[in-house]
C-alpha cells in the first residue's frame, strides 16, 4: 500500500490491521514516533493525519488510504510546528523527552485550530498524553509561548 | 590508591560505537597512570574528558541520564573548570569500568539515590582542573614561558605577552605526555562562569525533533523484533505455547522458550506481538498462586505487632508516651508501586561465540555487563555496552532482570534482537516498591508538646535483595530513612523495622526510596499531632526545629510564599510536608479543594528548597515540579494489588497517571546556599503525598492513611 508520509510517498507491503506506529518505527526506520502503551492511553504515539492529532498505536495502515502523515521528525517544518519545538526548548520543557514528540504533535494541532487557547482548552486538548517526569507546567507555558511568537 | 594501566579503547568507547572514527583521536591521557605514580587523588582526567586533534572535546559522563538533566550538569562541572564553553562540548555515556566510574556516594558505578551531584561535585571539578593544568602547561613547554603566564579559555591556552594561542587539540598530544597533577586548586565560586547558572540542557534539542535515540530506537542491521511474556505469577513456570500456530503468523522468524517465559521474534513488533498471541502461553501457576493483596495486609499487620530491629531508641519513647496525658496512634499503609517509565522494558542484544553486544538503557551498566556475561558464557570485557539515554527510570532501570532475560532469549539466536516488553508486560511483571504497614504513636503534654515517639515500619528490604552488604544485621537502612533523622528535635524517638517478605512479590528502588515512604509517615503523622495538640500544622512545627536553621529556613519561605494562615473559602485547605531528604532541605504546601462529592482538585504547590550550592538552577526547579507531579500522580492514583497472584493493573487505563488537567500550579523557590550541593532527583517525589493528606484533612476534617487518596478513598472514608 502508498502511504503518504511528511511528503513523501512510502510503498509498503504490510499487514491491513498493522497500527502506523509500528510502519513508521519498524518498517521504514523512523523512531521519532514513540511507543508508550498501545491502546491510545498515553499519546506518545501522536501523529497527524490530515493535520488532525491521531493516536497512531491504533490506526490500522488499511484506514490510512490518501490521508497525509505528518510526523515528529516533519513536523518543525511548518510554522507552529517550529514554533513549538522553539518554546518547547526556551521554558526548558523536556526532561527524559520520550512522551515530547507526541505532546509536540499535540500542542501543534492545538494551536493549528485554536491560535490562542486558554488553560482550560489547553488542558482539554493535551490530556491525552502522559508525562510521567511531571512536566506538564511547563507544556502549558510553552504553548502559550508558541501561541504568542 | 593505585590505578591500573587499562586501555580504556578496549572497554568499548570505541568497539561497536563506531561515535570517534575519521580523525586522530589520542586519547587525552590514555594511560592512566605510569607506574610508580600513585599519588593521583582521583582518576585520570582521562576517564572523563577526550580531545581530538580536530578540537572536539568529548565529555564522559559517569552518571546515566533519564531526564533528570545530569548529564548537563555534570557537563558544567567539567566545563568550568576545563575552561571550555559549553557550546564546545560532546557528552558519551561512560562504559562500564568500576574502576574509573565508581560513584564515591554509592560505591559502585550506579545513578540513583539522588547522589549524582553529591558524587561528581568534586571529582568532575578536579578533573577538569588537572586536564587545564596539563593543556596549560604543554602549551608552556611549547612556548619556552612560563605556565603562570598562560591563560585558558574557550577551548584555547593564551600567552599575551607573546601573543600566541594554541587550541586544545593542538595540545592534547604533548599534554597527553605530561604527569597527571595530584592534588588541584578549585576555582573560588566568585570565579564561577558556568556553575550556578541555568545553562540549557544539551540533551533536549534532539529531544524535540525526535532524533534521540533511546534503548528501544536502536537499529542495527539484521535486527529481528521480538516480545515476550513471562509466567503471571512470579515463581510460575511454562506449561506449553502453540508453536505452530505463533509461526503461522506472517513475520515471525523465532519463537524461544525459557521456564518461565516465551518470546515470538519477527520482522517487526506487530508480527512478534501477533505471534505471541497466538502462542496463547498456558503457565503452571506455581506457589505463588493465592497470593492476594487481603492477604498481605493482614501478614504485615501480623508482622508489624512483633518487635523489629531498632534503628534509633533514645529516652525511652515508650515510656515517655505511656505516661502522657494526650497519646495518639496511627497506622499507615502503602501500597505496592509500578515504576511505568514511559519507555517501557526493552533490551537489545547480539550473541556471538566470541564477544556480545548490549543495547539497552540502564542505571547500571556494570551490572548489565555482567548479567550477559553469565547469560552468554562470556568474560565481562567480551560484552560491549551502548547505554542510551532513558525514556524515564524512576529506579526500575536500577535492575537487570529484564536484561538477565534477554540474555538467556538471545543467546540461541545468532542475530541481533530488540526485546520489547509490551506495556501490560512492563506494568505486571514490574519490580514493585515495597507495601509499607506502619505503626506510629506520640505522648503529648498538657501543653501538646511531645514528650515521646514510636514510629515501627514493616515491608520488605529492597536491600537485602539488590545490596546485601547495605544491610546492618536484621536492619535495612532504607526502610527507616527519614524515620530515624527527621528534621525535629524529639526528646524522646523510638525506630523499628520488621523485615517482612509477601511472597510472590519482588520488591525494587522506586522514585524517592525510603523517604518517599518515611516523609509521608512522619509528616502525616506529626500533623496528627499537631490536631491533637489543638495547634497550627506549621506553628506546631516551628517548636521542634530550633535547632535546624535550615529546616527552619524553607519552612518559613513555604509559609511566606503560599500565604499560609489566610482564611480559605470553605472546601479549600493547605496542607505542608517538611523534610530533610538526600542532603537537601525543602517543605511543601499544597492547596486542594474537595467537592461534596470527596473530588479532589489540586490547586497550587508552593515550594521551597534548599539544596546546598546550586549547579543548575533551572534544572533544579524542573526537578522539583516533576519530581513533586511524579509523587502527586503517585499519591492520588498508585496502587498495585494481586489476586490470584497475579498483579491485577497492566495500563495506563487501570493504573492511572495524573494529566495535565489535573496538575496544580507550582511555585519553587530556592534558596542562594553554599554549603555541599544535596539531591534532587527525588526529593520533590518525597514531598507529595503527607502534603496532600494534610491538605485534605484541612479541607475535609477526613484523615486518610492509606494511599492512593484519589480513587474514590474520601468517599469511603
Amino acid at each position: 500500500m502508498k502511504l503518504s508520509i511528511n511528503g513523501q510517498p512510502h510503498d509498503v507491503d504490510v499487514p491491513e490491521d498493522m497500527p502506523v506506529l509500528w510502519v513508521l518505527r519498524d518498517v521504514l526506520g523512523m523512531t521519532g514516533t514513540k511507543y508508550g502503551c498501545g491502546i491510545a492511553q498515553c499519546g506518545a504515539c501522536t501523529i497527524h493525519l490530515d493535520g488532525q492529532a491521531v493516536r497512531s498505536c491504533m490506526l490500522p495502515a488499511g484506514a490510512v488510504g490518501t490521508a497525509v502523515i505528518t510526523t515528529i521528525e516533519a513536523v518543525g517544518n511548518s510554522p507552529i510546528g517550529s514554533k513549538v519545538q522553539k518554546a518547547w526548548l526556551d521554558t526548558e520543557v523536556v526532561q527524559c523527552g520520550y512522551c515530547q514528540s507526541g505532546q509536540i504533535m499535540a500542542a501543534t494541532a492545538l494551536l493549528e485550530q485554536t491560535p490562542k487557547p486558554t488553560d482550560t482548552e489547553i488542558n482539554a486538548a493535551m490530556a491525552g498524553n502522559i508525562c510521567r517526569c511531571g512536566t506538564y507546567v511547563r507544556i502549558r507555558a510553552a504553548i502559550h509561548q508558541a501561541a504568542e511568537a | 590508591m593505585t590505578y591500573h594501566r587499562r586501555d580504556i579503547l578496549r572497554t568499548g568507547l570505541f568497539a561497536g560505537g563506531g561515535l570517534l572514527l575519521g580523525f586522530t583521536m589520542p586519547l587525552f591521557g590514555s594511560r592512566m597512570a605510569k607506574a610508580g605514580q600513585t599519588d593521583i587523588t582521583g582518576p585520570s582526567p582521562s576517564a572523563f574528558i577526550r580531545i581530538g586533534t580536530d578540537d572536539t572535546i568529548t565529555l564522559i559522563m559517569p552518571d546515566t541520564e533519564c531526564g533528570q538533566g545530569i548529564w548537563t550538569s555534570s557537563a558544567m562541572l567539567i566545563a568550568e573548570e576545563l575552561e571550555v564553553a559549553m557550546a564546545q562540548v560532546t557528552l558519551m555515556p561512560a562504559p562500564p569500568n568500576a574502576a574509573f566510574y565508581t560513584s564515591p556516594a554509592l560505591g559502585e558505578q550506579a545513578t540513583g539515590g539522588s547522589t549524582s551531584t553529591i558524587g561528581d561535585w568534586t571529582r568532575l571539578r578536579e578533573a577538569g582542573a588537572r586536564a587545564r593544568i596539563m593543556l596549560i602547561q604543554a602549551a608552556a613547554n611549547t612556548w619556552h614561558v612560563d605556565p603562570a603566564t598562560c591563560r585558558a579559555q574557550a577551548g584555547m591556552v593564551h600567552h599575551e605577552a607573546s601573543k600566541r594561542s594554541a587550541t586544545y587539540g593542538q595540545l592534547a598530544e604533548a599534554a597527553n605526555a605530561l604527569p597527571v597533577p595530584g592534588k588541584v586548586v578549585l576555582k573560588e565560586p566568585a570565579d564561577w562562569e558556568l556553575i550556578g547558572t541555568s545553562q540549557k540542557r544539551l540533551d533536549t534539542p534532539a529531544k524535540v525533533n525526535g532524533t534521540a535515540i533511546y534503548g528501544i530506537d536502536v537499529q542495527i542491521p539484521g535486527m529481528k523484533i521480538g516480545t515476550v511474556a513471562a509466567s503471571p505469577v512470579l515463581g510460575g513456570k511454562l506449561r506449553g505455547i502453540n508453536e505452530a500456530a505463533a509461526r503461522a503468523v506472517p513475520g515471525v522468524r523465532d519463537v524461544v522458550t525459557l521456564d518461565n517465559a516465551v518470546a515470538v521474534i519477527g520482522d517487526h513488533f506487530w508480527a512478534a506481538k501477533q505471534g505471541l498471541a497466538a502462542a496463547n502461553p498456558q503457565w503452571d501457576d506455581g506457589p505463588n498462586a493465592q497470593v492476594n493483596t487481603h492477604a498481605i495486609i493482614q501478614a504485615l499487620a501480623d508482622a508489624t505487632k512483633n518487635p523489629g530491629a531498632v534503628a534509633r531508641d533514645d529516652n525511652d519513647a515508650p515510656g515517655k508516651i505511656a505516661g502522657a496525658k494526650t497519646k495518639v496512634e496511627a497506622v499507615y499503609q502503602l501500597p505496592f508501586l509500578s515504576h511505568a517509565p514511559m519507555e517501557p522494558i526493552n533490551t537489545t542484544l547480539h550473541i556471538r561465540p566470541d564477544g556480545a553486544d548490549l543495547w539497552v538503557g540502564t542505571q547500571v551498566p556494570v551490572r548489565a555487563q555482567k548479567a550477559i556475561a553469565d547469560a552468554a558464557g562470556l568474560k565481562p570485557e567480551q560484552v560491549v555496552v551502548h547505554n542510551h539515554i532513558m525514556g524515564g527510570a524512576f529506579g526500575r532501570r536500577l535492575d537487570v532482570d529484564s536484561i538477565e532475560q534477554a540474555g538467556k532469549i538471545a543467546k540461541s539466536l545468532g542475530y541481533p534482537v530488540k526485546l520489547i516488553w509490551t506495556r501490560e508486560e512492563d506494568i505486571s511483571h514490574d519490580l514493585y516498591r515495597p507495601f509499607y504497614y506502619d505503626r506510629m504513636a506520640a505522648g503529648l503534654d498538657a501543653d501538646g508538646k511531645i514528650l515521646g515517639w514510636t514510629h515501627k515500619t514493616g515491608g520488605s528490604s529492597v536491600m537485602a535483595r539488590w545490596l546485601p552488604v547495605g544491610m546492618k544485621g536484621e536492619l535495612d537502612p532504607d526502610a527507616v530513612e527519614a524515620a530515624t533523622e527527621t528534621p525535629y528535635d524529639l526528646p524522646a524517638i523510638k525506630v523499628e523495622y520488621v523485615r517482612h517478605e509477601s511472597p510472590g512479590v519482588t520488591t525494587a528502588w522506586w522514585r524517592g526510596v525510603g523517604p518517599t515512604h518515611n516523609v509521608f509517615m512522619v509528616e502525616t503523622f506529626m500533623d496528627e499531632c499537631a490536631a491533637a495538640a489543638g495547634q497550627d500544622p506549621i506553628a506546631f512545627r516551628r517548636t521542634l526545629l530550633q535547632k535546624n536553621p535550615r529546616a527552619l529556613a524553607v519552612l518559613n519561605l513555604a509559609a511566606e510564599k503560599s500565604g499560609w494562615g489566610e482564611k480559605l473559602p470553605p472546601g479549600i485547605g493547605r496542607g505542608v510536608s517538611l523534610q530533610y531528604a538526600f542532603a537537601s532541605f525543602l517543605a511543601h504546601i499544597l492547596e486542594v479543594e474537595v467537592s461534596q462529592r470527596g473530588e479532589i482538585k489540586l490547586r497550587k504547590a508552593t515550594v521551597a528548597i534548599d539544596c546546598g550550592q546550586r549547579v543548575n538552577p533551572d534544572t533544579i526547579a524542573a526537578q522539583i515540579e516533576g519530581g513533586l507531579i511524579f509523587g502527586l500522580s503517585m499519591a492520588m492514583y498508585s496502587d498495585i494489588t494481586h489476586e490470584n497472584g497475579r498483579v491485577q493493573q497492566s495500563n495506563f487505563n487501570n493504573y492511572r497517571n495524573l494529566r495535565i488537567d489535573e496538575a496544580p500550579d507550582i511555585k519553587v523557590f530556592q534558596i542562594d546556599s553554599h554549603e555541599h550541593p544535596g539531591g534532587i532527583g527525588e526529593t520533590g517525589t518525597a514531598a507529595a503525598s503527607a502534603a496532600l493528606g494534610n491538605a485534605i484533612f484541612a479541607a475535609t476534617g477526613k484523615r486518610l492513611r492509606k494511599l492512593p487518596f484519589g480513587a474514590g478513598a474520601l468517599q469511603n472514608a
